[in-house]
């Protein structure tokens, strides 16, 4: 074992993290601990109100100021396109979404609080801050568009004066099946509706977001170091759509990324403008988010307003579904906004359950508040929210245990090829709920409910099963859902002379602990310690070009990429090690890193293979190369589908109505694992936020487009003190079918599966104590509870 | 600009700073020490703790000259005279209670905190000492199984 303290297994080892020992140690390098000899900074200039016609902007008396070198406006991007949108939804008309031009700095008009109106570019940060407060910006105010439905009237102020309304797409799915789902709500024995909101969340990385951009005058090579989840992705969209750059020119690098749970995938104005400020000032040009900045700038997530119903039959048979969700686009479309309340809600929409028609409505609108985007879950937490709170409320109208109601209605037969256009491959939603009664010992509630009693708190058990599709995804079918770009995942093998490792990957960690999962991979294949197998990831220069890290995919993707590349290197070292010992390829067997002849005792070992492919004096040059060295992508068939059984148990306090967690119980189905050390930590981090997002966080806007949540100080993040310790469990394992690791994917389960889990439960709490309360918008806040209490 | 002159991580230091420079500004950009992070302009998020004089400080809230004089300890001195990780650092690493490692300086350091003055803290307590850390990746199961471990105490999941 190495001096670190870190085991070395192959699959299924609950190795310790190698990437440990720097972030403990002070010696991460995140984007922000970056400085280029002879940097400059810059600070923009934002909008304060949120609608507004842009008359000018004076820059005189900010260009006089002391370090200034130059202040940037909208008009110093006049050549340059916009910010893109990498997804174009069709809507139920067949007719592409409408889609704004969105400048990397304001033109003609301001169109949310924190839109970027101008640029100082100064020696010193401090000098770039003074100066941004002397830019004169002449505003003319117009009514902003906050509230959804208000925003798509007749006559409404529009967002964007170009287009015919503030409505991006009306999209129907599966429209063939709207008329059989309105036949079946009208013949059922019982239609259960329920309207929510899946309230407005700020991602809040602790890592605010960095930009630098860096140019060489002498080749002409533009670099870019950010915050991001996937560089390649950056250097595509800004390079081809904003800048013009060509990709051999241009490097992006995403050093250690300190989270990013979605709000790092989106390429984003600042990037574009600190590479085209070092292109046009011939020095690096640094931005570093304050959090103030953050909270104005990020894509923010869900913001969701729904209906939805269940038609159940005599039987408690689901019979069908129907959801009409007004989705906030925000402002402008973020890099994915469209696809989030389309492809990755309405294929959602069946759960872990057989209801054979299902029919899904949304409306994406735009307002004058940051644009949204993809959070962790990302379209997955909305749809499992509305179901399975409806499933509760349908459960508690006809008198069942929603533990049975669910039950009886489950999946079990696969594959099963929902009526929402997705196949399920492989599941058992019964073992996960037997799981989960178990683990979350759930025949002994009552009795934790009278202790709560006791002590005059009200008890409540909310149960909830959550279905995602992740791994995101088959190319060929994303481009038909109106992807713009493919999602495959790559990986480079590269096999030293004496017998170490390189992966390089397109994929890249913020957070996830690829150094450490990815060699065991590898290395377990190979049957080598995985400590001779290194990760280089995060450098357009070095790694193939992936498309990165969201979606539950890097594993499933990325991982299985090099399950491919490295099968190919063993292909090419058996036929090395054949030469070798003079046998027959096929008679070749690797195991514990040495390969021998079958049925007899010759053996080589692993280095000697290595060393003969990089010193070729005994070697069959005729047959193959030399080297050791190979490239795959992997674009999967379908995308993987985990699935489980929550529990929460919570304690209201009647008299304030605080809401306290007692427990929770997760009991999930990942399919293979590959670090449970690390599924158990994604799970727990997941849910960490599920929670927060059921009783604390909520990003608010007023009526005039201000965000009143918009500091720490406002935006109520969980703390240590806000949670319990969590029970998880991931025994139940249906391997997914069609990619070589069996892996489903973890990243973004807890965050998908905790919300209804404890909205249920403080419901639950309310009801046994005989209040008539079927439904309390999160976050669930004492004033929020207390309220429905007492009206 | 003023010599600001402190120890830190017991190394005598002396740096050239505005009067507005902040302690978390002067160890990362005067020092060099980006070891401590900055995640808020509010004092709110923690990642930024450093010890001064033996007590937790959020080193964005601090002028680095109202440090002057004083004994700093930050992350980067908190490994083993050999090197190898200190009880704390090496409770993290095997308890899996840091992710992404950005809020990991201040967590350490704010846990380092408070086993000096409680060696033996529950898990209450260390929720409540934590609530000024925050941490967006592990929903702090691990972070307070870590520290629970690093005070010889094991986990104990709540059944009531």
């Amino acid at each position: 074992m190495p001096a670190d303290g870190t085991a070395n297994g192959g699959i299924g080892a609950a190795t310790k993290r190698r990437e440990d020992v720097r972030f403990l140690t002070g010696k991460g390098n995140y984007t922000d601990d970056i400085n280029m000899r002879g940097q400059a900074y810059v600070v923009f200039v934002r909008s304060q109100v949120a609608h507004g016609v842009l008359n000018g902007v004076d820059t005189a008396d900010a260009s006089a100021m002391p370090g200034v070198i130059r202040v940037f406006t909208g008009a110093d991007f006049a050549e340059v396109g916009g910010v893109p949108c990498g997804w174009c939804v069709t809507d139920k008309h067949g007719e592409p979404m409408q889609e704004p031009k969105h400048p990397v700095l304001a033109e003609g008009k301001v169109r949310y609080v924190g839109d970027a109106i101008a640029a100082v570019v100064a020696e010193t940060e401090s000098q770039a801050r003074d100066a941004a407060e002397a830019v004169a910006v002449d505003i003319e105010e117009l009514p902003a568009v906050v509230d959804m439905k208000a925003a798509l009237v007749e006559g409404s102020t529009k967002v964007h004066d170009d287009l015919g309304s503030n409505l991006c797409y009306d999209w129907g799915f599966v429209e063939e099946n709207k008329d059989a789902v309105e036949q079946a709500m009208f013949s059922a024995a019982h239609v259960t509706t329920l309207e929510l909101v899946n309230n407005r969340l700020i991602a809040n990385a602790l890592e605010p977001r960095v930009a630098i951009g860096d140019y060489n005058s002498a080749a002409g090579d533009s670099t870019l170091y950010t915050t991001s989840q996937n560089p390649h992705v950056i250097r595509l969209l800004m390079g081809a759509f904003v800048l013009g750059i060509p990709e051999h020119k241009l490097r992006v690098v995403a050093p250690d990324v300190g989270g990013g749970f979605g709000s790092k995938i989106f390429h984003y104005a600042e990037e574009a403008f600190c590479t085209f400020a070092a292109k046009a000032l011939n020095m690096p040009v640094k931005w570093t988010a304050q959090r103030s900045e953050s909270f104005i700038t990020d894509a923010h997530g869900r913001d969701h307003v729904t209906k939805i119903e269940l038609a159940l039959d005599e039987d408690n048979n689901f019979t069908a579904v129907r959801t009409e969700t007004y989705a906030n686009m925000g402002a402008y479309l973020s890099t994915f906004a469209p696809s989030v309340p389309t492809w990755l809600h309405g294929t959602l929409m069946a759960g872990n359950y057989k209801t054979p028609v299902i029919y899904v409505n949304v409306k994406a609108v735009f307002t004058n508040t940051v644009p949204v985007d993809a959070y962790r879950g990302a379209g997955r937490p909305e749809a499992s929210f509305q179901l399975e709170r409806v499933i509760d409320k349908a459960a508690r109208e006809l008198g069942v245990d929603p533990i049975a109601l669910r039950r009886h209605n489950f999946i079990t037969e696969f594959p099963y090829a929902t009526p929402v256009a997705v196949e399920y491959d492989t599941g058992d939603y019964n073992a996960t709920m037997d799981k989960l009664e178990e683990i979350g010992d759930l025949s002994g509630f009552e009795a934790r409910r009278a202790a709560s009693a006791e002590k005059g708190l009200l008890r409540g058990l909310g149960v909830n099963c959550y279905i995602e599709a992740c791994g995101i995804a088959p190319s060929s079918l994303v481009g038909q859902l109106g992807a713009r770009a493919g999602l495959y995942e790559s990986a480079t093998v590269r096999v030293n002379a004496t017998g170490g490792l390189v992966v390089m990957t397109g994929s890249h960690s913020h957070g996830q602990g690829h150094e450490t999962a990815f060699p065991q991979v590898v290395a377990d294949m190979i049957g080598i310690d995985a400590s001779m197998v290194e990760i280089v990831h995060g450098d357009t220069a070095n790694t193939p070009m992936g498309m990165g890290t969201y979606g539950s995919r890097s594993l499933a993707v990325g991982g299985s990429a090099m399950v491919k590349a490295t099968e190919k290197i063993i292909a090419k070292a058996k036929k090395i090690a054949a030469h070798l010992m003079e046998a027959a390829d096929s008679d070749i067997e690797l195991k514990d890193g040495q390969f021998s002849v079958a049925g007899t005792d010759k053996s080589v070992a692993w280095g000697d293979v290595t060393l003969a492919a990089y010193v070729p004096h005994n070697y069959p040059l005729e047959e193959i190369e030399p080297g050791l060295e190979e490239t795959a992508f992997y674009d999967p068939a379908n995308f993987t589908y985990p699935a489980g059984a929550y529990a929460c148990e919570v304690e209201v306090d009647p008299e304030t109505g605080k809401v306290s967690i007692a427990s929770f119980a997760a009991a999930d189905d990942f399919g293979n694992i590959v670090n449970p050390m690390i599924v158990d930590g994604q799970v727990h981090g997941g849910i960490g936020q599920g929670i927060g997002q059921a009783l604390l966080e909520h990003a608010v806007y007023d009526e005039d487009g201000q965000l009143l949540s918009g500091s720490f100080m406002d935006y109520a993040m969980p703390r240590a003190d806000d949670v319990p310790f969590y029970t998880v469990d991931h025994s139940c394992q249906t391997p997914c079918t069609h990619n070589p690791l069996g892996v489903k994917g973890c990243g973004e389960a807890g965050a998908i599966g905790s919300p209804p889990a404890v909205v249920n439960a403080v419901v639950d709490a309310l009801q046994r104590a005989g209040h008539d309360i079927t439904h309390i918008d999160m976050p669930l806040s004492p004033s929020r509870v207390w309220s429905a209490i007492n009206s | 600009m003023t010599q600001v002159s402190m120890t830190v991580n017991g190394k005598a230091v002396s740096v050239e700073a505005e009067g507005n420079t902040l302690l978390s500004t002067f160890l990362r950009e005067g020092l060099g020490m980006t070891g401590t992070h900055v995640g808020c302009d509010t004092s709110q998020c923690g990642v930024c703790v450093v010890h001064v004089n033996g007590r937790p400080v959020k080193s964005c809230n601090m002028f680095a000259a109202e440090a002057e004089g004083a004994e700093v300890a930050t992350i980067e001195g908190m490994a083993n005279e050999d090197g190898s990780l200190g009880v704390i650092q090496q409770a993290f690493q095997d308890n899996h209670g840091l992710q992404c490692g950005f809020c990991t300086p201040g967590m350490v350091m704010s846990a380092a905190a408070l086993l000096a003055e409680n060696p033996k803290p529950s898990e209450a307590e260390i929720r409540a000492y934590l609530s000024g850390n925050l941490c967006r990746c592990t929903g702090y199961h691990n972070i307070i199984k870590s520290i629970l471990a690093a005070s010889g105490q094991e986990m104990k999941v709540a059944a009531e």
